[in-house]
């Protein structure tokens, strides 16, 4: 009897002490330093909003889009709010696992979102990411080893320049390489790069009928050129290389070039790290001859909320506060101008404090303007993305071709037979997956 | 001359042995020393072994960040339930199959070993609807009892092992003096296989506190134990070792004292046996 009323008792407390509970938020994000400085600052936001509680999971890259694919797919209901990439915000949109970010406020200024940004996380109009920081691919490169071989680097330069330039630049001798790329393989690894560069320089992944296009002329012009380019002005094991290498071989001084992305301009030019700060210039991904068409990359990381999510409201004041101009101002008042997360507004490019204190910004914005991703190259293409192809198949596929082009750049295959086993495993694949007989 | 070549193999399988120990310890060396440097230090090349600027920043940016001792007590209370467990379900098992075999008794271990060939990314969408619908994502109990399943054919195996090395008719004895099974068990059979037990406990504790897939898998915040502790300070833009590696020192430290303290129970267990 004594235990009847004691749990009586108890399930009459339990509503009301969850009533009186605030809103707890799951965030899954990744271990970027604008993710984590958002992570810091976010005791603002929930002064304002004492009746939500926010718990963070940050985890790396990979592991975070596993667990969120997971999650989302079998509409788990572990996260609030995730962290996902240009990549995945049309496709789950499509698949209706995400909830469309209409009312984010009055004074929120949806216009001011970057068009090429908008664009990429909108599907028929609606959006449905709302974007953290964005960033496009440039040219980062050393003005002192450029003055000293008598080169000018122009804006936008061409392939055949960037050649040119990085075999003279290359002293091997004093581990001096011309020029530093990607050459890891994965989809978003040296395939970003490769893709980039092939979109730049005429190719496409696909036809208008979905047939994979590897035995074209233009991928073999652009996977030869980077394999040559690569053997004679790149640093040894480039193979292994990916951004965070690549980085650190830049910022020690050992890359004349490294074409990247633009968020990687803070980095290289913070007297903290890089050794090199001093003398870094900025350039437009490179063109084709007269092709006029930039590698077209385009990545951001914005904030969605799953369809399955039960606190879609409370998650919607979030994500409106983490990427509003509100949020800019709160970064830039406490951690200055140059670490306010870029790349998402058109606002933040005419505001002079900034320009002042990010001398790379001009060039992100021109970089990240020329992208467009629902025409990524200069022939008809069937999908959206700029440095990837927005459907669900090309995780895989796009890993497996990026072993076949790293095999190459490591010698261990031809060009030639890297795209013939490029162009017959995504052949394969596209047939499994049912868009070509 | 016979003492001579003795001495000079002892010599030689010193230093191999000293050799594999070093190159096997290294690589905790290494992340242990670049936990103290920046970020910058940890990328330089050539690298500095012990001439830098030591400094414990990472620690203090590490501890500012997470919540360390949550994931601490995570980790201890997945893989020591995990462990309990499994050793509740295993000794019986491993008893019966070594003290009363059958003609299926050895397919059944292989069977039994088999579940561990699958890669375990091949069953993730399975069980992780059966831990949505029964409530178990992100639960500490979820893990203990998938990480029990996963566990298990190396416990009952090694056990089973121990188990054959112990003469039945110790037991005949017990059961003759009219000792019951679980007596059996408790008093005649578990003293005798202590050294088995406990190596295979460490073994199992060492395995769960490593777990890497279904811990990051299965878990969000409120269960995540060390592995995702460290999972959060590997980033894919900018620099990071410095961090990453005071993260890991953090998360490995337990696990290798008490490897540390327990190395002898270990060696014996895992030799038990193997001299006759």
């Amino acid at each position: 009897m004594k235990l009847k009323s004691v749990l009586l008792g108890a399930s009459f407390l339990v509503p009301c002490g969850t009533a009186a509970q605030a809103e707890t938020l799951t965030i899954a994000t990744v271990n970027n330093g604008d993710m984590i400085r958002m992570q810091k600052l976010s005791d603002h936001f929930t002064e304002k909003h004492p009746d939500i509680d926010l718990d963070w999971v940050t985890l790396e890259e990979n592991v975070l889009r596993q667990r969120v694919t997971t999650d989302i797919a079998t509409e788990g209901g572990q996260y609030d709010i995730m962290t996902i990439g240009a990549y995945e915000t049309p496709i789950w949109a499509e698949q209706d696992w995400l909830a469309p970010l209409d009312g984010l406020g009055e004074d929120y200024d949806v216009d001011d979102l970057l068009p090429a940004v908008r664009d990429a996380l909108s599907v028929d109009g609606t959006l449905y990411a709302a974007p953290f920081y964005g960033e496009s691919a440039m040219i980062m490169y050393r003005t002192d080893l450029f003055e000293e071989a008598g080169l000018e680097m122009p804006d936008s330069p061409t392939w055949s320049f960037i050649a040119d330039a990085a075999r003279q630049i290359t002293d091997k001798e004093n581990e001096v390489y011309g020029i530093c790329l990607r050459g890891k393989a994965g989809w978003g690894e040296n395939m970003a790069f490769v893709t980039a560069l092939a979109n730049s320089m005429g190719a496409r992944w696909f036809d208008m009928d979905w047939q994979p296009q590897f035995d074209s002329e233009e991928w073999k012009n652009a996977v030869q050129f980077y394999v040559d380019l690569m053997n004679d002005a790149g640093p040894p094991g480039a193979s292994s290389n990916g951004f965070n290498e690549n980085l650190t071989l830049f910022q020690s001084g050992k890359c004349g070039m490294w074409i990247d992305a633009t968020v990687a301009a803070s980095f290289v030019t913070n007297p903290d790290e890089s050794t090199v700060a001093d003398s870094v210039g900025f350039a437009q991904f490179p063109t084709h001859q007269d092709l006029d068409n930039h590698g077209n990359w385009l990545w951001v990381w914005s904030l969605a909320i799953p369809a399955s999510s039960e606190k879609i409201d409370a998650a919607k004041q979030f994500i409106a506060w983490a990427t509003s101009k509100e949020y800019t101002e709160l970064v830039a008042s406490e951690e200055g101008w140059a670490n306010v997360p870029p790349g998402t507004r058109t606002s933040l490019y005419e505001n002079e404090e900034y320009l002042e204190a990010a001398p790379f910004a001009d060039e992100t914005l021109e970089a990240m303007n020329a992208a467009n991703t629902t025409n990524s190259s200069v022939q008809e293409v069937p999908y959206s993305g700029g440095q990837f192809v927005a459907i669900p198949e090309f995780q895989g596929i796009g890993t497996a071709v990026g072993q076949q082009f790293s095999a190459a750049l490591a010698g261990q295959v031809s060009v030639d037979q890297a795209l013939q086993s490029a162009q017959q495993l995504t052949e394969r694949e596209m047939t499994k997956s049912g868009y070509i007989d | 001359m016979a003492r001579a070549v003795s001495t000079r193999r002892k010599w030689i399988t010193t230093i191999v042995a000293w050799t594999i120990g070093l190159a096997l310890f290294f690589p905790i060396l290494w992340t242990f020393l670049t936990s103290f440097k920046t970020e910058g230090e940890a990328i330089a090349t050539p690298p500095s072994l012990m001439f830098f600027n030591w400094t414990l920043e990472n620690y203090v940016e590490v501890q500012a960040r997470s919540n360390y001792l949550k994931y601490f007590s995570n980790s201890i209370i997945i893989a020591v339930g995990s462990t309990i467990v499994g050793l509740l379900i295993a000794v019986p098992a491993a008893w019966a199959m070594a003290f009363s075999p059958t003609k299926r008794t050895k397919e059944i271990l292989l069977w039994m070993l088999s579940t561990k060939m699958l890669p375990a990314v091949g069953v993730l969408v399975p069980i992780y609807l059966l831990f949505r619908d029964a409530g178990l994502l992100d639960s500490r109990i979820g893990l203990v009892g998938v990480l029990t399943m996963v566990n298990l054919p190396i416990i009952v195996w090694m056990l089973y092992t121990y188990f054959r090395e112990i003469p039945g008719e110790i037991l005949e004895a017990a059961r003759m003096d009219g000792a019951s099974l679980a007596k059996e068990i408790v008093y005649v059979l578990t003293p005798m296989a202590l050294p088995g037990i406990a190596s295979t406990m460490l073994l199992n504790i060492i395995l769960a506190w490593n777990e890497a897939f279904w811990t990051l898998n299965l878990t969000a915040s409120s269960a995540a134990p060390l592995t995702a502790f460290i999972a959060a300070y590997s980033s894919p833009e900018g620099l990071f070792w410095a961090k990453l590696s005071a993260a890991s020192t953090l998360a490995v430290a337990p696990i290798l004292i008490m490897g540390w303290f327990s190395q002898r129970q270990l060696i014996r267990g895992l030799t038990f046996g193997a001299v006759k």
